[in-house]
C-alpha cells in the first residue's frame, strides 16, 4: 500500500460539449506529498479537483484515489478521509459558524456528540472562535475563507484538496494556513493546493505542476522546473567603497559576459555557472557583500506560460 | 440514512428559523377558523354552517394557497445551494445525491405536513367543541390529509424546478408560471374544452384529464361530500363519474412520488 500514490491520474480527461476542459493528464500524487497547481482562470484546476473528488467522471483516461474511481460507489468510505475547499463558497447565512460547521462535521459520519466538540475544536484551530455564536452573514471574507478551511480539516483529512485557500487572509491567518498544511503533511497527509501563484508558497510546496487551457505546462520540483525553465540567477556584488565595482567585474573577462546592460552592477548567470561565477566574484578584492537571487515561483510560471503562448502563436501562423 | 436524518434536521430547524413554520400555521389557522365560522355569511348567518360546506370552501382556499407555500418555500433549495456553492461541496461528502435530495424532501415536507396539520387541526378542534360531533375528526383527518399530500406533491415539483435551472431568480418565475398553470389555467382548459368543444370529452375521459393535476385531485377528494348540486362547473361533472377515496388518494401520492423520483432522475444527470 506504501507504495501505490494516494491520487493517480492515467490519460485523464474531461470535455464539456466540444469543450475540452482538461487534456489527457498523467500525475500522481503520493502520501504525504504537498502538490502546487498553478493556472489561470479557465486553466483546468477546478475540473481537475472535481475529477479527484468524484464530483463528475473523466471524459476519458481513469482517476483512480486510495486505489479506487472516486466516482464509483466503493469510494464512498474514502470521501470521509478527503477534505475539500471550493473556491467561492459562502455558506448559509442564516445559520452561526459553530452550526454551518457541526452540520458538516455530521455529515462527515461523526456522531451528534462528538461533532460539536470537534467543531468548536476546529474553530479554534483556525482562530474564530470569538465569532462562533454569530450568524455567518455578519463574517467579513477571510472569517469566511477561516470558517471554510475549518471545514476542509474535518476528521483529519488523508487528502486535502483547497481551491485558493489564501484569498482574504491576512498575514498572520495565511502564516498559520500554511502552518496547518505543514502539520497535516507531518502527519502523512496529502495536500493539492490549487491557486494563482502566490508569494510565500514556496517552501511549503514539493512539487509544482502548471497548468494553462487544460493543458499540463510543466511540472515537478521547484528546482527541476527552474532547471526546465534554464532562467538565469540574478547576482548582485556589492561593495560599501566609493567607485564601485563596476570597473572591477567589467574588466574580469569571465564576468564581463553577464553583466546586465540594463541594471548597474547585476550578473544574470545560468544556473549551471552559478558557482563558477561566485568564485571568480570572491576574488574581488573591493567585495563587501553578494545578493543573490534564483528565479521565483512566480517567475518560472511566467516563464512557462509566455512559452505557451509563443507556441500557440507560432501554431497559429504557420497554419494561416 | 444517518445523513440523511441530518439533512432533513437541518432542513427543518431552516424552517423554524425563517418562520416558515410558524407563518404557515397561522395562515391556515386564521383561514380556516375563519371560514368555519364566517363561512355562512354570505347566507346572512353568522356561525358554524355544515360541516360539508366547511370542508368545501377550505379546499378552495387551500387549494390555491397551498400549492404556493410549497413552491415558495422550495424553489431555492437546491439552485440556491449552487449559488453559493455549498451544493459543490455537500456532494463531495459522503452522502449521495438522492440522500441530499430526500433529506430535504422529509425537512421540508415536514415543515408543511405540520403546519398544515396544526393549523387546520385548530379549527378541528374548535368545531368538535361547538358541535360536539365526532364526523368532524372523520371529515378533517380527510382533508388534512390530502392537503399534506398535495404539499408534499408541490414541494416535490419544486425540487424539479430548482434542479433544471441554474438561477436562483429563474427558478421564482418558473415556480409562479408552475401554480399559474396548475391552480388556475388548467381549469379554465378544462372548461374551456368541456364548454368549447361539443361531444369534445366523455365524463370518463374528464375525470382522467383531471388526473393530470394535483390540485383537482385534491378538490375532489373534499368536494365529494357535497350534494352534486352545490358544486359547479367541470367537477360536478367529474364528481357523478365518482372516484372512489381510496383511487383520488393514490393519485395524490403518484403526484409526490413521481415528481421526486424524477427529481432525483434529474439530480443525478445534472452537471456541476
Amino acid at each position: 500500500m506504501m507504495n501505490t500514490p494516494l491520487v493517480s491520474l492515467t490519460e485523464a480527461g474531461k470535455n464539456y460539449g466540444q469543450l475540452a476542459a482538461l487534456n489527457a493528464m498523467t500525475m500522481s500524487l503520493n502520501e504525504g506529498e504537498v502538490l502546487g497547481l498553478f493556472g489561470h482562470n479557465g486553466a483546468g484546476k477546478t475540473t481537475m479537483m472535481k475529477l479527484i473528488l468524484g464530483v463528475i467522471s473523466p471524459s476519458h483516461g481513469k482517476v483512480e484515489v486510495m486505489g479506487m474511481a472516486p466516482d464509483s460507489k466503493e469510494a464512498w468510505s474514502c470521501r470521509t478521509k478527503v477534505g475539500y475547499l471550493p473556491e467561492n463558497v459562502s455558506f448559509y447565512d442564516q445559520l452561526t459558524g459553530l452550526e454551518v460547521l457541526t452540520y458538516f462535521t455530521k455529515l462527515k459520519g461523526f456522531a451528534s456528540y462528538s461533532a460539536k466538540k470537534q467543531a468548536i475544536d476546529l474553530l479554534e484551530q483556525v482562530g474564530i472562535t470569538y465569532a462562533m455564536k454569530r450568524q455567518v452573514k455578519t463574517y467579513s471574507k477571510g472569517m469566511r475563507q477561516r470558517l471554510g478551511l475549518a471545514q476542509a480539516f474535518i476528521g483529519e483529512p488523508k487528502l486535502l484538496l483547497l481551491d485558493e485557500p489564501t484569498v482574504g487572509l491576512d498575514p498572520i491567518a495565511t502564516r498559520d494556513f500554511y502552518k496547518t498544511v505543514d502539520e497535516l503533511k507531518s502527519k502523512g497527509s496529502s495536500v493539492i493546493l490549487c491557486s494563482h501563484v502566490l508569494p510565500g508558497v514556496e517552501q511549503h510546496i514539493d512539487r509544482a505542476m502548471i497548468l494553462s487551457s487544460g493543458k499540463l505546462l510543466a511540472m515537478g520540483t521547484l528546482a527541476e522546473l527552474r532547471q526546465q525553465a534554464a532562467l538565469p540567477v540574478v547576482i548582485k556584488p556589492m561593495t560599501f567603497k566609493k567607485g564601485g565595482l563596476n570597473g572591477a567585474v567589467s574588466q574580469n573577462s569571465q564576468l564581463k559576459g553577464f553583466l546586465t546592460t540594463s541594471c548597474q552592477n547585476t550578473l544574470m548567470v545560468p544556473e549551471h555557472e552559478k558557482l563558477n561565477v561566485l568564485k571568480q566574484l570572491l576574488s574581488l578584492n573591493d567585495l563587501d557583500d553578494i545578493q543573490l537571487e534564483s528565479a521565483n515561483l512566480e517567475q518560472v510560471y511566467q516563464h512557462f506560460l509566455a512559452l505557451h503562448e509563443n507556441r500557440q502563436q507560432t501554431a497559429k501562423g504557420t497554419s494561416q | 440514512m444517518k445523513q440523511l436524518l441530518t439533512v432533513a434536521n437541518k432542513e427543518f430547524h431552516d424552517g423554524l428559523r425563517n418562520r416558515w413554520l410558524v407563518s404557515i400555521t397561522l395562515i391556515f389557522a386564521l383561514l380556516s377558523i375563519g371560514l368555519t365560522y364566517f363561512g355562512a355569511a354570505a347566507s346572512g348567518a353568522v356561525g358554524v354552517t355544515s360541516l360539508a360546506t366547511t370542508i368545501a370552501s377550505l379546499a378552495s382556499l387551500a387549494v390555491f394557497l397551498i400549492p404556493l407555500i410549497a413552491l415558495l418555500l422550495s424553489y431555492d433549495s437546491f439552485v440556491g445551494e449552487q449559488e453559493s456553492g455549498t451544493l459543490l461541496l455537500l456532494l463531495t461528502y459522503p452522502l449521495s445525491k438522492s440522500q441530499l435530495l430526500l433529506g430535504k424532501f422529509i425537512g421540508q415536507g415536514g415543515i408543511i405536513a405540520l403546519a398544515t396539520l396544526l393549523g387546520f387541526g385548530a379549527s378541528a378542534v374548535l368545531l368538535y367543541f361547538q358541535l360536539g360531533d365526532t364526523d368532524i375528526f372523520n371529515a378533517f383527518a380527510l382533508f388534512i390529509v390530502s392537503a399534506v399530500l398535495l404539499g408534499l406533491s408541490f414541494t416535490a415539483i419544486a425540487y424539479l424546478i430548482s434542479l433544471s435551472v441554474s438561477e436562483k431568480s429563474k427558478a421564482a418565475g418558473f415556480a409562479l408560471i408552475i401554480w399559474f398553470l396548475f391552480a388556475l389555467a388548467f381549469d379554465l382548459a378544462l372548461l374551456a374544452l368541456l364548454v368549447g368543444v361539443e361531444e369534445g370529452v366523455t365524463q370518463q375521459g374528464l375525470t382522467q384529464l383531471m388526473m393530470l393535476n394535483p390540485t383537482d385531485i385534491f378538490r375532489l377528494v373534499n368536494l365529494a361530500g357535497l350534494e352534486s348540486s352545490d358544486v359547479n362547473g367541470a367537477l360536478s361533472a367529474a364528481l357523478n363519474a365518482s372516484l372512489s377515496i381510496t383511487q383520488l388518494i393514490s393519485a395524490l401520492v403518484a403526484w409526490v412520488v413521481l415528481p421526486l423520483v424524477l427529481a432525483i432522475v434529474i439530480f443525478k444527470k445534472k452537471k456541476l
